[in-house]
């Protein structure tokens, strides 16, 4: 069986800042493992612009976004492996994969980061009523025909789910000739970035029905019509405001879900992210497993996906030089009221750096609205937020001497700020 | 300007609620490229465009592309259409400027990935 100090499954903007990440800290005997045909992970078919301006201070394109990190892997000559699928990933961190040259391979890692990325919500995942023609894809699959393949999927096509992806490509697929009839969303709000509904959907005249869905299919081989309804409080289409739009796709942006299967099958604990449950290290419940990026929960910038990784690159570094040990005191952090999930799940504060950041997402749009951090019951940080939304991932750097004691519990809830 | 605008910032994905008076003062922004784009934005708008050309590589059947600067917003669909006028041939390096000065815009079309074969 082969051997590694750190092993990365995952070839995107995660793993490779990872990567490179943990080689600075003086990790050598590393190995990449992607599953696609490149490096640089699902960037490859980001084909627009809006990316670095954190990590590169500048605004890059997916493609030269990545391409600086594959340059920086490439530099150090970290070794990868392309077009291998891992199949396997034991408790004594065991990692098993698949490809055409060598066929099946083992090997046995000192250390792992997980940055396998994350997976479309497909139409399985909500069973539209009506029939199951051709036609109907979802937005990142789309992406992927019209950005690597050169194939417009469809000439006229209708959007379900605001999801920054949809938004992109109903700007994509208008530009090159097809006719873009409309995006419908559950919710009363969008789930996309704000920028994205101004360039994409309002630059292109496209029409946003929010609390509408698409109610019925129609077509006998290939997608004929749809019919989209408005919905009611509690999600179910009101009848009598149908609405019917002649299209050939449907395409879909209803969510990103982590593809965290490989840890769950171990039987690590998940967090509300639907992640893996990690402390402030980015390290999961088993030492040296280490989990980074949309695995870990779904971002909506590249740029922080690689602040994150360069976080468990560095930590996984530690480990293998035995600088991380585990401490039984450790402070549990949970989402409070109106929060969805925080990233990390636990804080070891004995090895904590001096600033530790707190992810989270809110669940509902919100104005005039405290971020309220409190330790053991009582309010730590407090922060006003004019406007919040789910759609943008909130971070919030928390300093350790904030933190009174090594156990305890952090909440961060969110709390209407009172009328005067 | 005859009226004040608000406005969402898309030079990042911020997305800063910025508002532009009538003298073109912006408020709202997080940084001076904020302000740069609600002036734009309120008396004439750009974007970047990008896109795909077709290439001749046995990897990939397109090669990604961008406007190397702002153009105006009523220039993207003339700009399309000479994209997709083009086909390139490998090697492409990021940066190789595939239309010159495109639409009289005087920015380039360039190539934003490398594809070597």
């Amino acid at each position: 069986m082969k051997q590694k100090d750190l092993l990365i499954i995952g070839g995107g903007s995660a793993g490779l800042a990872a990567a490179v990440s943990a080689y600075d800290a003086g990790v050598r005997d590393i190995l990449i493992v992607e599953k696609g045909p490149f490096l640089g992970g699902i960037l490859n078919q980001c084909v627009h612009n809006g990316f670095g301006l954190h990590e590169f201070k500048e605004e890059l394109t997916g493609p030269e976004f990545f391409s600086r990190l594959v340059d920086e892997v490439k530099e150090r000559h970290i070794e990868y492996v392309l077009n291998s699928f891992v199949t396997d990933l034991t408790k004594d961190k065991v990692v098993s994969y698949t490809n055409r040259e060598d066929g099946f391979v083992q090997v046995k890692a000192k250390a792992i980061i997980m940055s396998a990325g994350c997976y479309e919500r497909n139409a399985g995942a909500i069973g539209i009523p009506g029939d199951r023609p051709a036609g109907v894809i979802t937005a990142g699959q789309a992406q992927l025909y019209m950005n690597e393949y050169g194939y417009l999927v469809g000439k006229r096509v209708f959007i379900l789910g605001s999801g920054d992806i949809g938004l992109i490509m109903a700007r994509r697929m208008s530009l090159e000739g097809a006719k873009v009839l409309g995006v419908a969303e559950l919710m009363p709000y969008s789930n996309g970035l704000n920028r994205n509904i101004v360039q994409c959907l309002e630059d292109y005249n496209i029409p946003l029905y929010l609390s509408h869905t698409v109610s019925r299919v129609y077509g006998k081989s290939h997608l004929e019509k749809i019919e989209i309804s408005k919905v009611d409080d509690h999600m179910q289409p009101i009848p009598g405001t149908e609405m019917t739009f002649e299209c050939d796709t449907l395409m879909l942006s209803i969510g990103l879900i982590p593809y965290n299967n490989l840890l769950n099958h171990i039987g690590l604990p998940t967090s509300r992210s639907r992640g893996a449950w990690v402390n402030e290290h980015m390290e999961t419940k088993l030492d040296g497993l280490f989990s980074c990026g949309n695995v870990l929960h779904v971002h909506d910038l590249a740029d922080n996906v690689v602040e994150e990784a360069k976080v468990a690159g560095k930590a996984a570094a530690q480990y293998l030089d035995g600088k991380l040990p585990r401490h039984e005191e450790l402070i549990k952090v949970e989402p409070g009221d109106g929060v969805g999930y925080t990233v990390p799940c636990e804080i070891d504060l004995a090895n904590a750096e001096a600033v530790v950041p707190i992810k989270f997402r809110v669940r509902k749009p919100s104005k005039d609205v405290y971020l309220e951090f409190k330790f053991n019951g009582e309010t730590i940080r407090r922060i006003y937020k004019q406007t919040i939304i789910p759609s943008e991932m909130e971070i919030t750097p928390l300093k350790k001497e904030l933190f009174t004691s090594n156990t305890g519990l952090l909440t961060v809830s969110l709390v209407q700020k009172e009328a005067k | 300007m005859e009226k004040e605008y608000d406005l969402i910032c898309i030079m990042c994905p911020n997305g800063c609620r910025l508002h532009v008076d009538k003298d073109l003062n912006v408020t709202g922004n997080k940084c001076l490229r904020g302000v740069n784009y609600g002036k734009a934005e309120v008396t004439h708008p750009t974007r970047i465009v990008t896109s795909t050309v077709k290439i001749d590589s046995h990897e990939l059947a397109v090669c990604p592309v961008k406007t190397k600067d702002p153009i105006p917003k009523e220039k993207i669909f003339d700009i399309m259409a000479e994209i997709n006028k083009i086909s390139l041939k490998c090697p492409v390096h990021i940066g190789d400027v595939v239309i010159q000065n495109v639409c009289g815009t005087g920015s380039d079309i360039v190539a934003t990935r490398e594809i070597l074969q």
